[in-house]
């Protein structure tokens, strides 16, 4: 079967599943499931970059996520005065402070000649710049944390559009990227792999503890959004004449005072799924820019570039390649995508909540989008990322299903049957481990493998 | 007079929250660090689902105490889970000959790059963390029972007559003298058993190992079972230390790379050395200091703030942060690594 026919199978199979959804449970799941496979989508894209692209095996998208859904908070919220009158003096000195003690120990690395004598300087320039930066860092964080803590407690955003996170999110990952890159990118594969793992970690650990920049575990809730409010859809005259000429047919047959009735249920229903069907369209038109720049890079003779340092590093570097500055670049671009994909999901939760992000499902799952997908194609990885996402959540109320027919022979009281009925759900990491394990096995190349060109055709 | 008391009061005050668990700690990573560090030897590939076979041991260790605990047997003054380790063992080498046999053993008959392995490593954890939620459920499970104590605190200041007090729980103990134990038993088959010389003839160079008539297959296996009774040991103290949860197990993984890696992988006195490493350095790193200088210093240059260096949150940080000057300044960890 070509590469082409499997596509379009493939997702025409995607399509008909989400109708099915739509039938069987309601649009509005269907609708909200299909948003994240876009957003998953947008992300797998970004691990498909790194590691289809360039072999880089990056294990921290979840602090990359994180970032982006970082940036959606400090785009969107809008200033708190007080908190920066309160500390912007002592912030500035702090900034400098620390952009001082880089710049020093930068310095002594080049400058001085290796040695003990440099490992000294640099560990006094840095200890002593970082305990000043703190003596002013510290009681700037203090007097902001103090403005109303129940309340804000932070500095606040720049209370633009949240739909500008979407851009700054991907800068601000690929900044982070950039710092990243710089000190792990030397590593072996699999030590890469630990040291992204790591990063990821220390992300989290920063927006979990920094509450002056993102209020910590205190979250931040009541993002505003893109698209409009279901409230105030249900008060609009167009939505409801639109709502009226669309339900036309089953109005039509209802006497006055139940037409009034039932408009109004349709209006209510209507709404939060035109809600879904904006985000929908948002999403995909990112998707969709993002898909078609992967495609062009991918064909480019960067693209080819890309993988032929993937396939023979040596090779590559023998031919005049740039080896460490294609890494640099193909991980930053990456990253930068997952921050996007990361400030979107945020935008579409409303919240942000870092304990929210845990690896397995900001990780791991991404991994398996691409891996299942098929590595190094870009339509695989999108297709991974619909495909994956949709098991994920429809695996749990299959398995809570499959659990109580299975056990429909016990008793309803009986206490395995209720602890395999509670714990089901959790039979979906299982499963995600299995579809791993088989595709790698028995298709390595995932359900859309690479298409790899001859010379000449 | 006075100020030796006071100064016997800091050295406890260090004692009781940096040595005790420092120490203990540290052995729990060392013991986990030694499992990553012998797979990473013989099969090498780095193992993510490692975390997870400590959750799974462990959690089949909390089952069948919990089953002895209802049937009424108990160990006296020592934790229940001493008796149901061997059956937590048993079942974890089970678990980890049967992945081996059905997902990396096709690998490395086809000779797959450690990228693979490792990729595949991710399958088995979300397998094993799946089964491990599925069977025990998300939350935070205790199964600690008998003595809590060898020495607490108040008994402590009963008997010297000092106003900083200094416990030692029967875990932290515990821990200990299992860690040495184990390693004692490790190194002497490492090194004086023919199996254990196998091993290290096969992790030093692979071919002439084969040439000289070592199993591979043999090997592998005995790694596995080597690996098992580490991982399950290791989760059954953390967790009678502090307490079970599969996500804590999963977090656990980077601490452990860390130690292997810092420690050099491939060598287990590395792994034990980075193991206390990363220990003592996430304790020291996230300790306040305050009431230490309070004991040392005179009452007029008493401390304002915490003096703490890091929020306890940074933990993983520290870790980390140790992993990569360990990285830039010396990759092959601070004992040559790469040799069993």
């Amino acid at each position: 079967m070509s590469n082409t026919l499997k596509t379009q199978l493939a997702f025409s199979v995607i399509a008909l599943l989400l109708v099915i959804i739509g039938l069987v449970q309601s649009w509005n799941v269907s609708l909200g499931i299909l948003n994240l496979c876009l957003i998953s989508a947008v992300m797998a894209l970004g691990v498909n970059m790194q590691w289809g692209y360039a072999g880089l095996l990056n294990v921290g998208v979840m602090g990359f996520a994180a970032l982006g859904g970082m940036s959606a908070v400090l785009v969107s919220q809008a200033p708190i005065t007080e908190a920066w009158q309160a500390s912007w003096g002592r912030l500035l000195f702090a900034a400098l402070c620390f952009a001082v003690t880089i710049a020093a120990s930068i310095v002594c690395y080049r400058k001085l000649a290796a040695g003990r004598k440099r490992n000294l300087a640099l560990a006094l320039v840095i200890i002593g710049g970082l305990a000043l930066t703190r003596f002013f860092f510290d009681p700037a964080v203090t007097a902001i944390e103090a403005i109303e803590p129940a309340k804000t407690g932070f500095l606040g955003g720049m209370g633009l559009p949240i739909i500008f996170s979407w851009v700054f999110g991907g800068i601000v990952a690929a900044g982070i990227a950039w710092c990243i890159g710089k000190v792990a990118l030397g590593l072996r594969a699999d030590y890469l792999a630990i040291a992204t793992l790591g990063i990821s970690e220390i992300i989290l650990a920063v927006l979990k503890n920094e509450d002056w920049l993102t209020r910590g575990v205190k979250n931040v809730t009541g993002l505003s959004r893109p698209v409009p409010y279901e409230i105030d859809l249900q008060t609009t005259t167009w939505f409801i004449d639109f709502m009226r000429w669309w339900h036309s047919g089953s109005l039509g047959v209802l006497n006055e005072a139940e037409q009034q009735l039932a408009l109004k249920q349709f209006v209510i229903d209507g709404s939060s799924i035109f809600v879904k069907f904006c985000y929908t369209g948002l999403f995909a038109g990112v998707l969709v820019i993002v898909l078609l720049l992967s495609v062009k890079a991918l064909n480019s003779p960067w693209g080819r570039m890309m993988r032929a340092i993937r396939d023979n590093e040596i090779a590559a570097g023998a031919m005049g390649k740039d080896v460490t500055r294609r890494h640099l670049e193909i991980f930053i671009i990456g990253s930068a995508v997952i921050g996007v994909a990361g400030a979107m999901l945020t935008t579409l939760d409303g919240q942000f909540t870092p304990t929210s992000y845990q690896p397995l499902r900001f990780t791991f799952l991404i991994w398996v989008m691409v891996i299942v997908g098929g590595s190094g194609n870009n339509m695989g990885s999108v297709l991974g990322g619909f495909l994956i996402w949709l098991v994920w959540i429809e695996a749990e109320p299959i398995g809570v299903w499959l659990m109580a027919f299975s056990t429909g022979w016990l008793d309803e009281g009986n206490a395995i049957r209720i602890h395999l009925i509670e714990n089901a759900q959790h039979m979906r990491l299982f499963f995600m481990g299995l579809v791993l394990l088989l595709v790698l096995r028995f298709s390595p190349g995932g359900i859309l493998p690479e298409v790899v060109r001859k010379q000449g055709s | 007079m006075e100020a030796i008391t006071d100064f016997v009061s800091a050295i406890v005050l260090l004692l009781n929250f940096i040595v005790v668990p420092g120490l203990s700690y540290g052995s729990q990573l060392a013991l986990g660090a030694l499992g990553i560090t012998l797979v990473f030897g013989i099969l090498r590939f780095a193992n993510f689902a490692h975390g997870d076979t400590m959750a799974f041991g462990t959690m089949m260790t909390i089952l069948v105490t919990w089953w002895l605990q209802s049937k009424g047997v108990n160990l006296g003054p020592l934790p229940t889970a001493l008796l149901a380790l061997p059956a937590g063992i048993a079942s974890t080498i089970l678990l980890l000959v049967v992945t081996d046999r059905t997902v990396y053993r096709y690998y490395r008959h086809n000779k797959a790059v450690p990228v693979t392995f490792m990729i595949a490593s991710m399958g088995v954890m979300f397998m094993t963390n799946g089964i491990v939620r599925f069977v025990i459920g998300p939350n935070d499970q205790r199964f600690l029972d008998g003595e809590r104590f060898i020495v607490s605190a108040r008994n402590f200041k009963s008997m010297t007559g000092l106003s900083e007090g200094l416990s030692i729980k029967v875990s932290q103990g515990l821990t200990i003298v299992v860690a040495i134990i184990l390693v004692a038993l490790l190194f002497w088959f490492l090194q004086k058993t023919r199996t254990g010389k196998a091993m290290r003839a096969y992790s030093d160079n692979e071919d002439l190992a084969l040439l000289s008539g070592v199993d591979p297959d043999r090997v592998v296996l005995v790694t596995w079972i080597i690996t098992a009774i580490l991982a399950t040991i290791a989760g059954t103290l953390y967790g009678l230390d502090k307490s079970f949860k599969p996500f804590t197990y999963l977090q656990l993984l980077l601490p452990m790379f860390a130690a292997a890696i810092v420690g050099g992988i491939g060598n287990p006195i590395g792994a034990i050395v980075g193991g206390y490493v990363i220990a003592f350095s996430e304790v020291m790193v996230t300790y306040a200091y305050k009431k230490v200088f309070i004991y040392l210093l005179p009452q007029s240059l008493e401390p304002q703030g915490l003096l703490q260096l890091l929020s306890t949150d940074y933990k993983f940080a520290v870790s980390f942060v140790i992993l990569v000057l360990v990285l830039l300044v010396r990759p092959t960890g601070i004992l040559k690594g790469k040799v069993l």
